[in-house]
């Protein structure tokens, strides 16, 4: 999936706290996530079309509720493309530094 | 209703085809390429045992339990427990893989059910799926897997 969507939707406190709800208890109803969250169902709503339009969400119907779940998997992809890179990088310069002081 | 508080349900959507996808799952020789593991049947045929073995010279068997559904590229569910507790049925949690073309793309969806709340199955699948999934995307657009 396209990572300026993972990282637009995790650019808002209000949609970090829904996945926070969802990684404390995962399969919640609309109605459960709007449950002390100090926004209207309306916008509860919204963010979280923008949270599934990014893939950090998925929604199951069962019965009559849409249960919505975390879904980490676009993380890791965005962890592999950025942040892993970064780190080799530390690790080689880290690594480049020690050759250098063990040979002084 | 199922209580649904210990169940997952992971998406990924990789450009390749519905086979692919099953054959990655189904495939020793492809699934060892991503997953560090391998996941061996006789036909994948409903009724079938299947096991989860380590890609390792020790071949140890993680995972045990059965094929309950068969229907390829689309559909795959399959029973699941560590091996060594696979003598109690309670422990024994349910992994449904579906597959769906979507355009240029594959939306494969991991549903994983029926898992005892505050496991060590559960604890280790929540850690574990998001990045089998990432890494099977990456072998299947890149050709080449995560280190897992």
């Amino acid at each position: 999936m396209d990572d300026d969507k993972v990282f637009k939707a995790l650019a808002d406190p209000g949609r970090r706290r829904l996945l926070d709800r969802l990684c404390e208890q995962n399969g919640q109803t609309l109605g459960q996530l709007c449950d002390r969250m100090e926004m209207t169902r309306q916008s509860v709503t919204q963010h979280l079309g923008i949270l599934e339009d990014a893939n950090l969400i998925s929604t199951v119907r069962r019965g009559r509720e849409k249960l919505h779940f975390i879904n980490p998997v676009p993380l890791y992809e965005v962890y592999g493309r950025w942040i892993r890179k970064f780190e080799e990088g530390r690790l080689g310069l880290l690594s480049d530094l020690r050759q250098q002081l063990e040979r002084e | 209703m199922t209580d649904m508080s210990a169940s997952f349900v992971y998406v990924t959507y990789i450009r390749t085809t519905p086979d692919k996808v099953f054959e990655a799952i189904t495939r020793p020789e492809i699934a060892c390429r991503y997953w560090g593991h391998e996941n061996i049947s006789d036909d994948w045929q409903p009724g079938s045992e299947w096991r989860h073995v380590r890609t390792n010279p020790a071949r140890s068997v993680d995972l045990v339990g059965k094929v309950l559904e068969s229907d390829p590229p689309r559909r795959l569910v399959l029973s699941w427990a560590n091996e060594s507790q696979q003598d109690d049925p309670a422990q024994f949690s349910r992994v449904i893989f579906d597959i769906d073309q979507q355009d240029r793309m594959v939306r494969l969806t991991v549903t994983h059910e029926d898992l005892q709340p505050g496991s060590g199955m559960l604890k280790g699948i929540t850690e574990g799926w998001p990045l089998v999934l990432s890494s099977m995307k990456s072998l299947l657009e890149t050709g080449q897997g995560m280190d897992l």
